[in-house]
């Protein structure tokens, strides 16, 4: 079978093109090589819907930074994605860091940012009292926001599915078939994919497929690995978003709440060599608090609930991103270079890449029956004890409760579990229902877990995995119990 | 099922229970248990060890048959139980809000509210153990629950951190189940749980214990491969030059409990009590 186009890597620029594309008639792949969406950078990151202040005017970050910004809210009423806005600030604490707070202003200006003003660093300490005391002024940009990074790439997925889109988890791509400058399709570990277009949206992998085509090969992918620190919310909680004044390094650590109403710190930088290491490391974790600590003094480590660690796909030595048709051989988009702020811009990115396709000649004809919503599964956490009793006199299974902190219920696992993009492991369970995530880190659930996985899959316990590949929890059943 | 109590107990642990019973003989009229679990006993039925019950009963008794000593006990005083069943919440006015597969989510009313919630064990991240995230890393309590209730083996190989009673009698436990315990080290340079545990669970097992002596760094892409364990100094501070590479598959952290207050947070109840509650059993540990 011939498919139009097929998507590598189903991070939020892969699933958000596929489901940008969903609206033609085309049939459309999605592949990647783990067992779920979203399971590289596009769920490790800090979760900011950047305003765009901060990209240099006239790059191709600044205007989908821009653009995308615009784009979200309705996407996200559209697809049921959590975001909160709460706009952001940039802070200086001491007088050296104002001359920068203008300059960025008028990088907003020129960004066309709408509502970015210095405020004093009085009036911050007014909207935000856990805020350093010897602040001296911020950039303020109402237009940014925080997102459930892995909720939105999994909105996007399942619109997609829903109306046509393939996704195919656990493939490899491994090379193109190209034939007379015209890529005919790729060969994955599961086999040869015949299609007329590929489009490589494979973050960290993006440089090497390209290579393999014969793309840029002086450009490459450097991953940067950053390192995060999320806090218990029953202790210690802030609204907003704070930056630091940026440096050459970057926009710094960030300290923010989340959609989830925890505060975030993070992340730092450190440039490594295996694309796949998202290691957490004493140093680094010691560096996050520092410099978190010069925005928030308070931040106290015993409070913290949970680390990790995501990789920034950066392009070098083009630091902007890469949103372009290959001439040859033709039939080849390449999405790469998507580091921050690569999830804000993710709706302007897809947008591009669709008009990209349609100016070098694949036809997009809109199909009968798109439809462009996405419901979000109720969320039992969220409901008021009378939406609660209601719904659980609809299903009982909304009644056994399977994660204590977090007040998932077994219904909402179970639906992870069927949905029409499937949760077949622990941690996918995990990203979609929340559970697991608060103090008990999964010390209560993990048996239930395990056991609803293997019922539903029709799997033997000892398969059930944390996250897809060797990561099993069970190696088998106790001496004295004949079968698992 | 009526909705109404003169004392509910939250937790059905031995504190819960206890207290349940103490309540019925001092005159309460209707006194009921809330338990999580299908059965009463809190942690108690995991706990298949012996060492139970010489100061109450003057025996030794394994976990399972001193929490039914409690639980016929408070039978017989006229306690009342709902099993499989959540508590989701407790307003000012000691309405109670549970919920559970069979009776859906309902509220019941109380005179007095008890809170015997227990404990919670400390993770990884409370301890801020760094590397990477792969399956194998549990809490001991976690693998206690799966050895000894769901009769299933996590791993072959483990690796135990903290001296903590838990984990050593996990030690001796998951010995006798075939797996290979390595050793159990201890950041502290003393023994933190009892010295009987020591003498019975490690020493008569011949599992060595490494004091002054963490894990650095966790590793494996999948599943846990291996961990760094490096010695301290009497700051607690990692010695550079001691690292050593331990090959195992698992990982068992038996680092300490924390009071399981979710329930008293949100009812106001850490600090200023509510009216009319009283925490009770391991809840005021930590």
């Amino acid at each position: 079978m011939k498919h139009d186009v097929v998507i590598i890597g189903a991070g939020i620029a892969g699933c958000m093109t596929a489901r940008f594309l969903s609206r033609y008639d085309l049939d459309i792949l999605l592949i990647d090589r783990a067992d779920d969406v979203g399971s590289g950078a596009s769920a490790a990151n800090s979760a900011i819907l950047h305003s765009g202040h901060d990209p240099e005017p006239g790059t191709l970050k600044a205007r989908m930074n821009a653009e995308g910004s615009r784009m979200w809210n309705e996407l996200a009423g559209e697809l049921g994605i959590p975001i909160k806005h709460t706009g952001s600030y940039v802070v200086a604490v001491d007088n050296g860091g104002l001359p920068m707070l203008d300059t960025l202003l008028r990088r907003a200006e020129a960004n066309g940012i709408p509502g970015a003003r210095i405020v004093s660093g009085a009036e911050l300490r007014g909207k935000e009292p856990l805020v350093n005391p010897d602040v001296t002024g911020a950039l303020w940009t109402p237009t940014a926001g925080v997102v459930d990074p892995f909720a939105a790439v999994l909105a996007a997925a399942e619109n997609a599915v829903a109306n046509g889109v393939t996704f195919q988890p656990e493939t490899t791509f491994l090379d193109f078939i190209i034939d007379n400058d015209t890529i005919k399709g790729i060969r994955t570990d599961k086999g040869d994919i015949e299609c007329e277009w590929v489009i490589n949206a494979a973050g960290v992998y993006s440089a090497e497929i390209m290579h393999r085509a014969g793309v840029r090969p002086e450009y490459h992918i450097v991953p940067r690995r950053g390192e995060y620190l999320i806090f218990d919310r029953q202790k210690i909680r802030l609204e907003n978003v704070l930056f630091p004044v940026p440096t050459d390094k970057g926009k710094g650590t960030i300290v923010s709440t989340t959609v989830h109403g925890n505060i975030m710190i993070g992340p730092n930088a450190a440039e490594i060599d295996d694309s796949g290491d998202v290691s957490t490391t004493t140093s680094g974790m010691d560096e996050v608090i520092a410099s978190a600590r010069s925005l928030v003094p308070s931040l106290d480590v015993r409070y913290v609930i949970a680390e990790f660690a995501g990789i920034r796909a950066s392009g070098y030595p083009d630091r902007d991103f890469i949103i372009e048709a290959s001439g040859k051989p033709h039939g080849l988009l390449n999405i790469a270079g998507i580091d921050s702020p690569g999830f804000v811009s993710a709706p302007a990115i897809a947008a591009q890449a669709v008009e990209l396709l349609r100016r070098n000649g694949l036809p997009l004809c809109e199909k009968d029956g798109w439809n462009p919503i996405r419901k979000p599964r109720p969320v039992f956490r969220e409901m008021s004890h009378a939406e609660r009793a209601e719904i659980t006199k609809a299903d009982p299974a909304y009644g056994r409760i399977i994660c204590r902190c977090e007040d998932v219920t077994e219904a909402e696992v179970l639906s992870a579990i069927r949905s029409i993009v499937p949760a077949r492991s622990y941690d996918a369970i995990k990203r979609r229902t929340w559970l697991g995530t608060g103090r008990c880190q999964g010390g209560f659930d993990y048996p239930r877990v395990i056991e609803l996985l293997a019922e539903e899959l029709g799997i033997p316990v000892t398969e059930v995995t944390k996250s897809g590949g060797k990561s099993r929890f069970i190696c088998r059943a106790t001496k004295d119990v004949n079968d698992a | 099922m009526h909705d109404r109590y003169d004392v509910a107990v939250i937790g059905g642990g031995p504190g819960g229970l206890a207290a349940a019973i103490e309540a019925r003989k001092n005159g309460a009229k209707r006194v009921l248990v809330i338990e999580r679990n299908e059965r009463p006993g809190g942690i108690l039925p995991q706990c298949i060890h012996n060492g139970f019950g010489g100061d109450i009963f003057g025996q030794d008794l394994p976990g399972p048959l001193y929490a039914q000593r409690f639980i016929e006990e408070a039978a017989r005083n006229g306690v009342e139980f709902l099993n499989d069943t959540m508590v989701m919440g407790l307003d000012s006015d000691l309405t109670i809000h549970v919920a559970s597969h069979r009776n859906g989510y309902i509220e019941l009313h109380a005179g007095a509210v008890v809170l015997a919630m227990g404990c919670r064990e400390r993770t990884r991240a409370q301890v801020r153990l760094p590397g990477t995230r792969p399956a194998g890393v549990f809490t001991a309590g976690t693998v206690q629950r799966l050895v000894n209730i769901e009769g299933y083996m996590p791993g072959k190989r483990f690796v135990i951190l903290g001296s903590g009673d838990i984990g050593m009698i996990m030690a001796r436990r998951l010995t006798i189940e075939g797996a290979e315990v390595v050793k159990v080290i201890e950041i502290l340079p003393f023994l933190t749980g009892l010295r009987r545990n020591y003498v019975q669970c490690l020493r008569d097992f011949d599992i060595p214990l490494e004091l002054s002596t963490t894990v650095n760094r966790i590793i494996g892409r999948e599943r846990l491969e291996a961990v760094e364990t490096v010695r301290v100094d009497p700051g607690l501070k990692p010695i550079p030059g001691t690292e050593t590479l331990i090959p195992c598959d698992s990982l068992l952290l038996s680092v300490g409990l924390i009071p399981e207050n979710e329930l008293s947070l949100r009812a106001g109840a850490e600090g200023g009590r509510a009216d009319g509650d009283e925490p009770a059993g391991d809840i005021r540990r930590g």
